[in-house]
């Protein structure tokens, strides 16, 4: 179970923010992720989702992604107060 | 000396490439792969250098085909100019801390240096330099700025050879750096991102998406039309068609060498869509059926591309696309099959997995019509009334889907999950853009060109021996029995291997019902694609997986064409 404030980023609001705390994948989606810098200790800010578990887009050092809904459930992102 | 341009994608890698050499550049395939690069020519001093649009990569352990290509071409460069988004320096000072522990000199051109300022980042210059060891330029690709000072630079290109770190290591590295150097004070929204974020929204991206497409499919048809109307048809009609009378006189007018070369003449005239030859029907369906549709199709896709659209095209559609094994931007090769199957085909190298290029080309071939073969089904089965050409739309389309699930759930292997950077809008850059269109088309000529001749002469010879008469014979009683069609429409169908078009026009004098007319074009424009895609097929699948995809083809006809006759009747 997460800890408290934690959820992920597929389940995270549009307009929340938060600090990765985990990538929750193997060795390939690990290596994906972290060559565009989403990495543990990041500030990430959701932007917005697409209907029927499409991909999320984020804010990531100033710049936009877009991230399948799939490995998005699977970054662990601390919310922000 | 040889010049590598290295950097994230999107950061104008390609902008600066065109800045830095002149017009003789060419596009190659790096060997064993679908990754193509771009090479030119730049002055230096008195010598002149090679320069290399490396494929853009975030990082030199390769998560794709691409970044493989652009780490293994990094072995073979003198210098490396490392480009790097100046408003984006956290995420671009990874791939440069990267290469600075390679043994290989570089230079850091801080691209986009004017946007800094109004998106208010402060980069301390000298700091910079002095934490990366190697000289630091700040340019404006778009306006030229700085590119001088760059050139300049290059001989002083060094490597500090930092020493080798894990990834983590790495980005802490990269979090000091930016510590030292960068400062960003308030920065508000513009009205551009208010746009950027709208059109990845699923209301509003919904609406923009089908906006685009809709204006795009108007555009690409009206010039496509414009310049077959304009340009080409006449060129066709009044300057070759007399020389190939000439030619057809002294050929006799008939027999095998004339049927090869110039065709058969329709009317005792060379008809360029109906002789077959392949200096009349060989050279006007490249030059005057396909190339208009591929010029005006890659004008507009490269202008969606410049802007930054199509990464948000690819989000906006991504969910839809991976029902059918497919990634977001699987969108790009289908929407080209809208104009011409052939460039549709060659396009799927964009994705990344064997499984996705064999699904895209196989649902492209059997379910996208072309350009030629939807005016037809205009002509010919809208004059029967509109809701008709809805049913062989709507078919096509349920086809597509149902056909794309099966796939899905039938091919081995998995489609990576969407993992693309959106980049903001920008105002397209025309030297840059341009001279990508031209590549492309180029591209295009110099390969599809010797494959449609070759076809044509190869179809050519089969027809005089007499072969598609006998296959026609063979196959009759599927058409006419399981189809519902007569039995003359068997010609049509496998004249339908040669144009499709021009069978779905032999369609037009057999006196068929329309309920025969809907069948019949919905089973021509998924059967066998015409022979130009079919050998372009071959060439982007090899042998077998091309005759699974033709396999598929001839069933999937079948199949839906005999339903069609059940559900119309």
């Amino acid at each position: 179970m997460p800890d408290e404030g934690q959820t992920t980023l597929a389940r995270m609001r549009a307009g929340q923010s938060g600090i990765v705390v985990q990538l929750q994948g193997g060795f390939g989606m690990v290596n994906r992720l972290s060559a565009l810098g989403i990495i543990p200790g990041k500030r990430i800010t959701k932007i917005s989702a697409t209907l029927m578990r499409g991909p999320v887009t984020v804010e990531v050092d100033r710049a936009r992604l877009a991230i399948g809904f799939g490995m998005a459930s699977r970054i662990l992102v601390q919310l922000d107060e | 000396m040889k010049i590598l341009l290295m950097g994230n994608p999107n950061v104008g890698k390609s902008v600066l490439f065109s800045r830095l050499t002149g017009v003789r550049v060419i596009v190659s395939n790096y060997p064993g792969t679908t990754v193509s690069y771009t090479r030119g020519e730049t002055k230096m001093g008195e010598d002149t250098a090679e320069v290399i649009d490396v494929p853009g990569t975030y990082t030199l352990e390769p998560t794709s085909e691409a970044e493989e290509v652009a780490s293994e071409m990094l072995h073979t460069g003198d210098v490396v100019v490392n480009v790097v988004n100046a408003t984006n320096l956290e995420r671009n000072l990874y791939l440069t801390l990267q290469l600075l522990e390679k043994d290989v000199p570089v230079v850091v051109a801080l691209n986009m240096w004017d946007d800094t300022k109004h998106e208010g980042i402060n980069i301390n210059l000298d700091k910079l330099r002095e934490l990366l060891g190697v000289p630091v330029i700040p340019t404006v690709a778009v306006t030229g700025e700085g590119i001088k000072a760059l050139v300049e630079n290059i001989p002083r290109a060094t490597s500090p050879h930092l020493p080798l770190r894990r990834r983590d290591q790495r980005w802490a590295a990269v979090g000091r750096i930016i510590d030292q150097v960068q400062h960003v004070t308030h920065r508000h929204h513009t009205w551009w991102e208010r746009l950027a974020d709208a059109s990845v929204k699923p209301l509003s991206g919904g609406i923009i998406a089908l906006a685009v497409l809709a204006v795009s499919f108007i555009v690409v048809r009206f010039i496509g039309e414009s310049l077959i109307g304009y340009v080409f048809d006449p060129l066709f009609n009044n300057l070759w068609a007399p020389v190939l009378m000439k030619l057809s006189a002294i050929l006799q007018g008939g027999g095998f060498l004339h049927d090869i070369v110039i065709g058969k003449l329709i009317g005792g005239q060379v008809d360029f869509v109906q002789s077959f030859g392949l200096l009349s029907g060989g050279l006007y369906i490249p030059f005057a059926m396909v190339l208009p549709y591929v010029v005006s199709f890659y004008l507009v896709l490269s202008l969606l591309e410049d802007v930054g659209y199509l990464p948000r095209l690819a989000v906006m559609v991504d969910t839809i696309m991976h029902r059918l094994g497919l990634h977001g931007y699987a969108i790009i090769p289908t929407l080209l099959g809208f104009g011409c199957n052939v460039p549709a085909v060659m396009a799927t190298r964009i994705l990344e997995s064997k499984r996705e290029r064999f699904i895209a080309a196989t649902l492209i071939s059997i379910a996208i019509p072309c350009a030629a073969l939807q005016a037809m089904i205009f002509g010919l089965v809208g004059a029967r009334g509109a809701q008709y050409v809805v049913i062989v739309y709507g078919t096509l389309f349920v086809v597509w889907i149902i056909l794309g699930t099966i796939l899905r759930l039938s091919v081995r292997g998995f489609t990576p999950e969407l993992l693309i950077e959106i980049p903001p809008y920008r105002l397209p850059q025309w030297r840059a853009m341009l001279q990508k269109v031209w590549m492309r088309v180029y591209g295009f000529l110099a390969e599809a060109i010797p494959i449609i001749l070759g076809a044509v002469l190869v179809i050519n010879v089969l027809y005089f021996l007499g072969v598609f008469e006998a296959i026609a014979n063979f196959t009759a009683p599927v058409v006419t029995n399981f189809l519902g069609l007569p039995k003359e429409a068997v010609t049509a169908v496998v004249i339908g291997f040669l144009r499709k078009d021009v069978a779905l026009g032999m369609l037009a004098p057999l006196a068929l019902s329309t309920k025969q007319l809907v069948v019949g074009s919905v089973v021509l424009a998924m059967f066998f694609p015409c022979i130009a895609t079919f050998v372009v097929l071959l060439r982007e699948l090899g042998v077998v997986d091309m005759l699974k995809s033709t396999g598929i083809m001839i069933v999937a006809a079948l199949i839906t064409g005999g339903i069609l006759n059940l559900v119309l009747g």
